[in-house]
Order: structure tokens, then sequence, then C-alpha cells
């Protein structure tokens, strides 16, 4: 250990006092803002009991801080050096999830880590990204717009999005997608190629509706029409809509939302605790959150633009990518302009694997700005 | 180098346009935020409301019925049920089966909860047992975790304390039917369990008994649970009631008739209280408030004693003898008698081709008003009758109330007939016969009344011609004031009273043996009996069958009518029994037994 430390993985050129110099602080001031926001909201949803969710959540979000700060004063260089290492391990943790959960015949997504339940799934949107900035970064613009160029990239994302799919985690795999076709979009993938390939998914479409589980065709059908079954699968959305259109602009107060408060908004600490703080705090809170991870995402692009190296830049943009997706897939969903897929909206949401994930990506995004003047290079 | 270069534009062109992508994906969710909050927020906030308020409407308790003296004849008590909510158990069949485990439902009740499953929308309670011991109540509480949506409610029913003596003045409640809801859009009709008057006073006063309808409005959570109330509005207990009976007196009545079939009412000469209004056999309210089985029910409709008809108003029977004082009245108005005429009696006269028969074989001999009325003397009436013609004699009937329905406005009561020419032609379209007056004369043929008419008609004799109205609610002094004089020679009525006393009080008086002096109060009246088959001439050749080996049906209806204290009369008494045999034998014994107990009652009152 004593020579992991000493062969320098450490930043030769910055000291620490130096780093943390280079911090930016109101990123940090933001992603502490919304963990206060999670911690109250969950307070609330225990209808005023701390023990059960507000005490659990604020212990995760303080360990996925100390992780996260670990990972802001980590050498970026052993991120480009091992990134397909830890691609690869991540994968073949897929792969044991996937084994264990056939054996088991029950679909099992995590391992479990005492505190945190480890989903390989959720580690893997890191380290897809990881791997994905590292191969491009190595990859000249020439190579970039031709097929082959981009066939290992493409083999990457889709053989853990396939895996994840066989769990089933539709949201997931889906979000593995989306950010591998948001990185190759960056990268210079000519849009015409996107163009083919949206063509070809939606003469597809028919046959994967086959592929798909009932339960994820209920949502989908309940999603086109959700007053097609309001007691069955269109309950959850239409109670949704029901709480926030409730909360009208200045909500019901904190622990008055009614909807939430008797239980008639399902999940209101998980995936539904967007409405449930849109019904108590109204269209106020409701784009104060929106607003605050909008700067969140606005100030992670201008880390990226401010940043030196290519790597750092991708990275950058594929992990506040992740985040984005996160943000917008729950937002959208609860507002019932998209299917409930089941994403948790980070750092609010109770659960911890989201929680982690989020806040690793937090610590390399900003571990990628404070180096942001050293070169990595292409290696 | 260069190409390096270019790669890094590349890229930070390409992100800043999914930079803005992302902004206008943003913009949508705030728009759409905008869209849910506050274009529709009204509509939402109405929805959010429905989720978790439920209001609820509050049953008022119904109006108590008291007697006379305050004595509850019609109350509610405290009544354990349990009831299903259909939203809140799993499997309604299966929480059905395992209430049938602990409390077994008959087929009836059964299909009954069937039925209000399908009527009632699935959050309401629907009844599944009632009248629950408190040992059924623990029994289902023990494992009311296993049967979701089962739930014991303390409601109030109505309870008939008299049962089967005042069933037919109270009538009963019942549960509500599909017509009432057509008619009637009181929403409390709607909540489930709940009776509507469908018979007697019950029916009458139905409005002012019913109360009116509080509502509740509680919070509920998702699954139905009451979290809290939100808003109570009392709605308003049903108006007492209080009724002219007297229960001890009704009682006396329910006693004395045993297991006779008929009617008595007595009643209050110068106000109208009625004070004792039966009708026998009868049946108990109480039953008809659970709901009585089709067997019982078809029981009861198709006992030859008819039990359900209330017969104090709804029976039409021959007056008999009864109509005698109307037949004197209109004679002696009429001119066609006077206090000192005297008809000879033979046993029988010869009207036109037929023989008509006192009801003495060997006759009466001659007999003035008072006398004939004394011995009830048919030929007396036949020429008193044939003298002053028919007409005269049913308009005098009608001003004493005969043939018309009274002030009581019952729906069951009929109106009876009192018969004249111009009546024939319409409803027989033949016209009338000189024999017919004289069988009218004495209250047989055509001439049909209901015990209530003949003890308003007694009344008003009784109470000097005052044109008194029978009521079974107090009847104010500005009321009793308003009661016209029939305008009747009171010399005349003088002389049918003194007939009417001479039946009770002299030697040979038709009812002589059913006398009493109360404190110097005595009983005046009139027997009648009347027959419900035709006597042929066969028969009175060989001596009349005796009534006592007749069938039951065949036999006479026997009737008394009077009045007490003979001096200033309080109390007039009807007494009809079905097919008893004769009035002097088997109706006058109760009649003189009632008045007695009320003047003794009365008695105790003054003290």
């Amino acid at each position: 250990m004593y020579k992991f430390y000493k062969t320098g993985f450490r930043n030769p050129n910055l000291s620490l006092k130096e780093k943390i110099y280079n911090l930016n602080f109101s990123y940090l001031f933001f992603i502490f803002l919304l963990a206060a926001v999670g911690v109250m909201m969950l307070y609330s949803a225990a209808n005023g009991n701390w023990q059960t969710w507000a005490i659990k959540h604020a212990l995760r979000f303080a360990l996925s801080a100390v992780i996260m700060f670990a990972l802001i004063f980590t050498d970026i260089k052993f991120f480009l050096r091992y990134a397909y290492y830890f691609y690869f391990a991540t994968l073949l943790l897929l792969i044991a999830v996937e084994i264990y959960g056939a054996v088991g015949k029950g679909a099992t997504r995590w391992i479990d880590l005492g505190f945190f339940r480890l989903q390989p799934s959720e580690l893997m949107k890191i380290a897809l990204v990881l791997a994905l900035a590292k191969y491009f970064n190595a990859t000249p613009v020439s190579s970039i717009e031709t097929i082959s160029g981009i066939i290992p990239a493409l083999l990457m994302a889709f053989v853990p999005a396939a895996l994840i799919m066989m769990q089933p985690d539709l949201g997931t795999a889906l979000m593995l997608i989306f950010t591998t076709a948001v990185i190759l979009f960056t990268v210079g993938v000519q849009i015409w190629k996107f163009a083919a390939v949206g063509v070809g998914v939606t003469a597809l479409l028919p046959v994967a509706w086959m592929f798909l589980h009932d339960y994820q065709k209920q949502r989908v059908l309940t999603f086109l029409n959700p007053e097609r079954d309001p007691l069955g699968a269109g309950y959850h959305i239409m109670q949704s809509k029901i709480a926030l259109g409730s909360g009208g602009i200045f909500g019901k107060g904190f622990m008055n939302g009614t909807q939430s408060h008797l239980n008639f908004l399902p999940e209101k600490h998980t995936d539904f605790i967007f409405t449930m703080l849109s019904e108590e705090f109204g269209i106020i809170g409701a784009v104060m959150v929106v607003v605050i991870n909008f700067l969140i995402l606005l100030y992670s692009y201008a880390f990226a633009m401010k940043t030196t190296s290519y790597f750092g830049k991708l990275t950058i943009i594929g992990l506040a990518t992740n985040y984005f997706l996160y943000i917008f897939i729950n937002i959208s969903m609860v507002l019932g302009l998209i299917p409930v897929v089941g994403v948790p909206l980070p750092l609010i949401s109770y659960g911890g694997t989201v929680m982690l994930s989020v806040m690793a990506s937090f610590g390399i995004i900003l571990a990628m700005y404070v180096n942001r003047e050293t070169n990595l290079g292409k290696d | 180098m260069n190409r390096d270069n270019s790669k890094g534009k590349i890229l930070i062109s390409r992100m800043l346009i999914w930079g803005l992508v992302q902004f206008v994906l943003l913009l949508i969710i705030i728009g759409r935020l905008y869209y849910l909050q506050v274009f529709q927020a009204d509509k939402y906030k109405t929805m959010s409301d429905e989720n978790r308020i439920s209001s609820r409407i509050l049953v008022p308790p119904r109006g108590i019925i008291t007697d006379r003296n305050g004595v509850y004849i019609a109350n509610n008590k405290q009544n354990f049920q349990a009831m299903l909510v259909a939203e809140q158990a799993n499997n309604v069949d299966e929480t059905l089966q395992k209430f049938k485990k602990i409390m077994p439902l008959s087929e009836t009740e059964e299909a009954r909860i069937k039925r209000d499953l399908k009527r009632y929308r699935r959050f309401v309670p629907i009844k599944l047992k009632d009248g629950l011991s408190w040992e059924d109540v623990s029994k289902i509480l023990l494992v009311s975790a296993e049967m979701p949506g089962v739930i014991v409610d303390d409601g109030l029913s109505r309870d008939y304390p008299f049962g089967k003596q005042m069933a037919h003045v109270l009538g009963y409640v019942a549960a509500v039917s599909e017509n009432d809801l057509k008619t009637d859009s009181d929403p409390l009709l709607e909540t489930p369990g709940f009776k509507i008057g469908r018979i007697g006073l019950e029916k009458k006063y139905e409005k002012q008994l019913r109360g009116t309808g509080g509502s509740l409005k509680l919070e509920v959570n998702a699954v139905g649970r009451i979290m809290k109330e939100i808003e109570r509005k009392g709605g308003e207990s049903g108006q007492k009631l209080e009724l002219t009976i007297d229960s001890r007196l009704q009682q006396k009545a329910f006693e004395l008739f045993k297991d006779e079939s008929g009617a008595a009412i007595v009643m209050d000469v110068n106000t109208g209280e009625i004070l004792t209004f039966l009708s026998m056999p009868s049946y108990d309210s109480n039953d008809f408030v659970k709901g009585v089985s089709q067997d019982t029910y078809q029981a009861l409709l198709y006992d030859e004693k008819q039990p359900l008809i209330n017969k104090a108003i709804a029976g039409r029977y021959s007056p008999g003898s009864t109509f005698k004082m109307v037949v004197a009245l209109a004679a002696l108005e009429a001119g066609a008698i006077n206090r000192d005429t005297r008809i000879g009696c033979y046993g029988k006269m010869d009207f036109g081709n037929h023989l008509f028969h006192c009801w003495k074989k060997d006759g009466h001999g001659a007999l003035n008003v008072v006398e004939a009325l004394q011995h009830s003397c048919d030929i007396f009436f036949y020429e008193a009758a044939w003298k002053t013609g028919i007409d005269k004699i049913a308009a005098m009937a009608r001003r004493f109330g005969l043939g018309e329905v009274s002030s009581l406005r019952f729906d069951d009561e009929k109106a009876g007939t009192i018969p004249d020419k111009a009546w024939k032609l319409r409803q027989l379209k033949s016209s009338w016969q000189g024999g017919e007056t004289l069988i009218a004369g004495i209250g047989q043929g055509y001439v049909l009344t209901t015990p209530l008419q003949l003890a308003v008609m007694t009344s008003r004799i009784a109470n000097g011609g005052k044109m008194v109205e029978p009521s079974l609610t107090k009847v104010s002094e500005e009321k009793i004031y308003q009661y016209k004089n029939m305008k009747i020679n009171p010399l005349h009525l003088a002389l049918v009273k003194e007939g009417m006393c001479s039946v009770v009080n002299r030697a040979g008086g038709t009812a002589a043996r059913s006398a009493f002096d109360y404190k110097g109060a005595k009983m005046c009246g009139k027997t009648g009996t009347t027959q419900v088959r035709r006597i042929t001439l066969q028969e009175r050749q060989t001596g009349i069958i005796r009534q006592e080996d007749l069938p039951w049906k065949y036999r006479n209806h026997a009737l008394f009518v009077g009045y007490a204290p003979h001096d200033n009369p309080k109390y007039a008494v009807v007494v009809l029994v079905e097919h008893g045999g004769g009035g002097s034998t088997v109706a006058a014994p109760i009649a003189s037994a009632l008045l007695k107990e009320a003047l003794i009652l009365s008695d105790e009152e003054m003290r």
C-alpha cells in the first residue's frame, strides 16, 4: 500500500493546498443543497420521523461525500490508466449478478455491501464513460469518422446494456445506450449516422415490443393513456399528476401534502419524491430544484470547457449527461411526459446505489476540473 | 497536432449543441410544471379533495312516538350490525365465506347482500347482519383482521314495545323500495339500511318523524381509513309524535278480544281523540322492521282472519241494527214517525211479494221508537224506513259521517256505502226497489260502514249533534270549538239516546246483561248482529241453524256501539267481532268492559 502512494498516483504537479484552491465551492454547495432537500423531504415522507429514512439518507450522503472527496484528490492519471480494467471488472460483476440471479431464480440487481447495495449496473454507468473517454482519447478524428472506428465503442456499450436489459432493467439499459449516443455525438460521429440508426430503430420497434416484459408493455400503454385503467397501472401517474397539480403555485406546505401523506401517491420516498416536493412547495419549490440541477449541469459543462485534456473533457460530458438523464427521466416520468421507468431523483430520492454512483461521478468531474491544466496525453 | 486541435473543437461545439438540447428539455419540464401546477391547478385541487374527502350522510334518529301519557310506543334501540365495505375487502366472496363461518346467513339474507353489493357503490357499507348480541360482536371483532372490509356498526333500529297491540295504529318502517326512490329525492333514502314508514302512522307522519340528514366530511387515506373529521353538519332529529292512544286501554282491548277477529275503537265524543284503535288479529310490527320472510308474509296474507287488514278503517261491514238510530232520526226529522207513533210487530210483514221477518219470530207487539230501539225491533224500522224513503235516510247517514272517508286520511281507509236511488242507478244501472229501503232500514243490504264511521256516528249522537271528527293526535281547543252543529232536533236526539240507554239499562234491552254502574255513570248503546249468509225459507221452517254449528266464516258479525256516562257522555265505543255470533252476547260485554276501563282511567287522571 505504501508503495502504491510512493510510486506516485498523486499528482506531482499540484499540492493538496493547490487542489483545494482549485475546487469549485459553488458546485459543492449545490450538491449539498440538493442532499439537504432530500433529507427534508424524506423527513416529511415519513410523516415527521427522522429514523425512517432521513437519517439514513444523511449518513449515506456523508459516506458518499467521503468517497467523492477521495476521488477529487485522486491522481487523474489513475482514471485514464485503469479505465479499461475498471470497465472489465464491472462487466464481470454484472455477469456474476446475472448468473447468481439465474441460479436464485429471481431478478437480482445488486450485491449487498451492508450499508449500500451495490448495483453493478450503476457502477457500469461510470465505468463505461471512462472506458469510452479513454477509447476516443486515443482515436484520431479520421478514425472516429469511419464505421470501423466506432465499432469497439458500440460493443463496449451494447454488451453491458444487453446484460442489464436481461435483469430486467430497461431504464438503466436505455440510459447506458443514450449516454453512449451522446458521447458518440460529441466526439464527432456524423449526424447522418444517427439519422440512419434512428430510422433503423423505428423500423425494429415492433420487434423490440415483442421482447418487452408484460409489465413493461403495461407501463408504455399506460403512459400513452393513463385514464385507461385508473385503479390499476395508470393509478400511479394519475395520482402523481393530481398531487402536482393540487400543489399549485405555493404548495400545501411542508408536511401538509395530502396526496403524499394519505398514501394516494405511491413510492413517495423514492421515484415520486419530486411529486411530493411539488405538492408541498408548489411550482416554486419544483422550479428551484430544476434550476439547481440546471446549474450543476451548466457548471459541469463549463468545467469541461476549462479542462485541457480530451479525456477529462469527455469524461465530464459523459458523466454530466448521465446525471442529466437521471434528472430528466425522473421528473418527466412523474410529470407524465414519459412512461414510468423507475429512475430515482439523485441526491433526493431514498436509495444508496444511485447516491453512491452520482457522488462518485461528481468526484471524478471535480477531479478533472481540479487538475484542469494537467495534460494527460493519449494514454 | 492540427488534427487533434480540431478534435477538441468538435468536442466543444458538439457539447454546446447537446447543452442547448438539455436546456430546451429542462424548459419543457418547467413548461409542464406550469401547465399542471398553475394552468390546471384548480382541476387537480378538486381531484385531490375528492381523493381525500369522504362525505357521509348522518342519519338522524327517527322521531319517537308516545301514547297520550308519554309512554313510548315506537322507539329507537341500539342495534349492532355487521357491515361490509366492498372497497376495503381484498376479495368480497372470500370475506363473505369467512363471515358465514362465524355468523351463518340465511338464503334471503345472502340474496339481499348480493343485491346490495350490486346496487351501492363500492365504498358504501352494506349490512351483512343486524341485531347482533355482544357475544356476536366480539366473535366478529376477534377475526376481523382476517376479513378486511367487515366492520361492526352500532346504529339505531325501530322498536315497537307493544308489538301486536299497536300494529294497526303505527304500521311499521321497512326498507326503501325503488318506488320510494323515484318519488322522494331525500338523500337519506339512499343510505343503506335506511327504513321508511311503510304503512299506518309511520307512513302518514313520515316527513316529521324522519327529520333531516346531517353530513359528515372525513379525511381518508388511500385505503379508506379515516384520518380526521373535517366538517360536521348536524341535521335534525325526527320530531316526537304524541298520540291520543292510551296504551293501557289499547292493551285492555287487545286482551278482551283474545283470539277473536274484528275491531274496537274508543273515542272521546267531544274532541274526537281516539284512545283505542284496534284491529284483530294483528301482526308484530317489529317483524317487518327486520323484514319478514316470504313464507311468513304469505301466511299473514292468506290467513282467513286477515291480520294485515286494518279492519277499523278498511273493513266494510253491514252496520245492522246499529244503523237504526240513523233511521229513527231520519224518520223523526221527516215526520214519518213521532215520539208517540206505535207500530205493531207480529214477527213478519208482507211487502210486495216478499215476506220480511223480525229477528224475534213471535213479534214484539206495538212499540214506540224508544221501545223499538230497546228491543231492536226490525218490523218497526221496516215501516219507519219505508215511510221516510231511502234518500232521506241516506242523507241523515252521511251527516253522521257514514259512507265517507274520515279526517284520519289513512291510505287504506275505505268509504263504505250509503246507498240511495241515484247511487243504485249509477253503480248498478237499475232502479231502486221498495224492498231495498226496508232492508236498508235495518242496516243490511247495500249499506256498508267501517267501525271508525260507526264510532264517529255514535260520538255525534252522544255529544248532542256536534260534527266531531276522529283524530289520533291531540285536538286543539280551537278545533273543538269549530266543530259544527249538525242541526238535529235535540228532542229527536234525546229520544234516540233514551232508546240506547234502554238497550242497556232496562229489563228486556238487548244488552241488559252488559250494564254497569261506575260511580253513577252508566253505559248506553245499541247491539247489532249482521248476517253474512242468507237464511232460506226452508231453513226458517225447519228451524234456523244455531251459530255454533256453522263454520266460522258463515257465522254472524257481532256489533256494539255505545257511549258513557249516560248523562254526560265522554267516550264512545265501537266493538265489532267478525263472525262472533250475537251483538248482545259477544260484542256488548267487550264494549262494556272497555268503556268502564276508560272511565276508571280517566278518573285516575282527574285525581
